[in-house]
């Protein structure tokens, strides 16, 4: 079996070499680069903005046993049900179990991460229900059998035409080159089972621990239309989507939208706070609210790096991230793509199994100086790499480490070893591509540079002289 | 003033003129220029890879030997990221923390110690050229170096100075990174010498000579018409 490490190397590899795709992947997302910059500029302050974000998130995630009790309470006091669900399976099983309970058939999906993190349609697909994903661009990829891209724009990769091809191949649909025409027929196909659904499962943008709700943010309708219309409405929730109180989403929707999507608001901003009430005339019977562990606790155990769950999927760090612009959302082999999963995977899935993600990075800083709720990213992934070799240093790298670290502390041998590197370095073109190349991993696609004729300390040296 | 050169270990052995020409400015501005050949490195490659105990083992000396001076010029905008950012973290709770914090303080990327310390823009260097100029993103997200650079070209006679597209994104070099993952280094590097060579200008200048021997590679391997300068070397021009 291939490993985390070698199916991401060799799909890395792969894409960052189709400069078609990185031009389209460029193309998109410089939209929405402009579109987020505007917004940006509309704030009196956007840096006061991440500021006061940054700070109510630290009390929220400091405090948040305190805050889950609340919003639990609160919530089932208007008779939604809430559990808490330690890991993916158990939260599967529970789910399961509302809906074996329930005799129900259909169900119906909202854009929700969680499913993915927990691979909840699998597990569905595997009792002999049909889900369908209800957001557009999850319903492209669920008809490609993919998973999402990228976790805000899940169907980004592709192009106007390959959905169409898609449409015409799995609905029978003429082609078309049309956006409002494809959303169309999605819409109609999407209507029908509104209705027939019994179940409707969705994640949740904000857990509002005063006020016991949930807070849903979309652009298509598609969400309100999953939560009202079928008889149950399951909500996976990650514990640490808690804010304190319900005028905090004054801040969060507006930064949610801007870093986000480019956008002063998103269209549908919708606070679910339990099932229909008997004086009410429609909603969802039953509402349950699934409370995600599954690693989140062990992140919030680790003080340094507890901030990476701030974070509120806005993708904003994704965006602006070189390696995630050419190498894909594909490529990560993960549930949560860019800067922003190559920190919690390691940690919500296993440091070691993960750690190559820390690595893959230039540690350039720009997801860190993007990110609307000031996660410190870049240097969690420095601290990853600490942490990886605390755990379980590799042999070779060890002995590469004390080699180097005891090179830097004699000059003397530095000085020996630049001069063995004068002499060698005009062969080392000879060596590449061959067994005795040093550094391959340099040489593929870039000329070594040459060692110089005299060191700077040796004309230091001589300079210094020259003055006496 | 007592000025410490710190010069990182591929300057010293692959670009020299980038030191010398630090040298050169520093020593026309009337100052004393001291470099300790004890110092080679900062520790950064083992850093960067998770070994912070070998880290540690290059990182005290550096500490150690520069507990005196008045100011550490680094003429790398990493290096200097590494000294001012990440040595205080990485002697957090240890005997040498408040000298590793003190040195912090002290540390200063080339271009920021000749404008905000020393106040001086114009070094009297001419240069009869169009450049366009790559931040390195230490210099520019760790240690807020964007606009002295800048400063400083501006003033050097005969010099056009253009900017290229995503000026402040990653030109894919990242240390081991590089040859870690070669194939992804590889493709932002040719975005980067692309939105580079949109602007026609002959000259990529920038802060970090790392930077700049990956894109040098890069452009050497691909026979492309543009060359690489550190600021250094352009601002010691006459």
């Amino acid at each position: 079996m291939t490993s985390s490490k070698d199916k991401f190397l060799a799909d890395s590899r792969r894409v960052s070499e189709d400069t078609q795709a990185r031009a389209f992947r460029e193309s998109g997302l410089e939209k929405y680069t402009l579109a987020r910059s505007d917004k940006v500029a509309r704030y009196a302050s956007y840096e006061s903005a991440r500021s006061a974000a940054a700070a109510i998130k630290y009390a929220a995630i400091n405090n948040l046993a305190e805050h889950l009790e609340s919003f639990t309470s609160k919530l089932e006091s208007r008779g939604a049900k809430v559990f808490f669900a330690s890991d993916a399976a158990r939260a599967r099983d529970y789910i399961l179990q509302v809906i074996r309970e329930n005799n129900a058939k259909h169900v119906i999906k909202s854009k929700t991460m969680t499913s993915e993190e927990i691979h909840l349609n699998d597990a569905l697909e595997d009792m002999g229900l049909e889900p369908v994903e209800s957001d557009l661009g999850e319903y492209i990829i669920q008809l490609r059998g993919e998973a999402p891209y990228h976790f805000v724009f899940p169907a980004m990769h592709l192009s106007r035409r390959q959905v169409s091809d898609l449409f015409q191949e799995r609905l029978g649909t003429h082609p078309t080159d049309d956006c409002e025409e494809l959303t169309m027929i999605a819409r109609r196909v999407m209507r029908q089972l509104y209705c027939t659904a019994d179940v409707g499962v969705t994640g949740a943008n904000f857990a509002i621990s005063e006020i016991g709700a949930i807070s849903i943010t979309e652009n298509e309708g598609n969400a309100r239309l999953t939560t009202s219309l079928p008889r149950i409405h399951i909500a996976i929730v990650g514990i640490e989507k808690i804010l304190p109180r319900v005028t905090d989403l004054a801040w969060f929707l507006p930064l949610l939208a801007s870093a986000g999507t480019g956008q002063m608001i998103t269209c549908y901003n919708t606070i679910l706070s339990g099932p229909k009430r008997a004086d009410e005339p429609d909603g969802p019977e039953e509402m349950h609210v699934v409370l995600l562990d599954n690693g989140r606790t062990r992140l919030l155990a680790d003080a340094e790096q507890r901030d990476a769950l701030h974070c509120i999927r806005c993708g904003a760090c994704l965006n602006v991230c070189p390696i995630f612009r050419n190498i894909g959302g594909h490529s990560y082999g993960v549930t949560y793509q860019g800067p922003i999963g190559s920190v919690i995977t390691p940690h919500y899935q296993g440091l070691q199994e993960f750690k190559h993600l820390a690595h893959a990075s230039s540690l350039c800083g720009a997801c860190t100086a993007t990110c609307p709720v000031k996660i410190d990213l870049h240097h969690h992934l420095l601290q990853l790499r600490r942490d990886a070799v605390n755990e379980k240093p590799s042999i070779t790298e060890t002995i590469a480490m004390k080699g180097f670290a005891f090179l830097m502390n004699h000059p003397w041998l530095f000085k020996f070893a630049g001069k063995v590197g004068r002499f060698v370095s005009p062969f080392a073109k000879e060596a590449q591509g061959t067994l005795f190349d040093p550094v391959p991993g340099w040489t593929q696609s870039r000329e070594a540079p040459q060692v110089a004729p005299e060191s700077f300390r040796e004309w230091y040296a001589r300079h210094q002289k020259g003055k006496r | 003033m007592n000025i410490s050169l710190f010069i990182p270990c591929y300057i010293d052995q692959l670009y020299p003129r980038v030191g010398i020409s630090v040298v050169q400015i520093l020593e026309r501005l009337g100052h004393q220029v001291i470099f300790h050949d004890s110092l080679t490195c900062c520790g950064q490659p083992a850093f960067n890879s998770g070994f912070w105990e070998e880290t540690r083992d290059v990182a005290c000396k550096v500490v150690e030997t520069l507990r005196r001076a008045d100011a550490v010029v680094v003429p790398s905008g990493s290096c200097g990221a590494m000294m001012r950012v990440f040595y205080p973290q990485l002697f957090e709770g240890r005997p040498l923390e408040a000298d590793a914090r003190s040195l912090a303080m002290r540390t200063f990327e080339f271009s920021e110690f000749l404008v905000d310390q020393l106040g001086v823009t114009d070094l009297g260097a001419s240069f009869n050229a169009s450049v366009t100029f790559h931040d390195g993103c230490h210099g520019l997200r760790e240690l807020n170096v964007k606009s002295q650079p800048r400063a400083l070209l501006e003033k050097v006679t005969g010099l056009n100075l253009i900017e290229m597209n995503d000026t402040a994104t990653c030109c894919g070099f990242g240390g081991s990174f590089a040859v870690k993952f070669p194939m992804i280094s590889t493709a932002m590097g040719d975005t980067k010498l692309a939105n580079a060579r949109a602007t026609e200008a002959p000259y990529i200048v920038s802060n970090d000579s790392s930077c700049l021997m990956h894109l040098q590679g890069l452009i050497d391997r691909q026979g492309l018409p543009i060359k690489t300068l550190h600021l250094a070397e352009v601002l010691a021009s006459r």
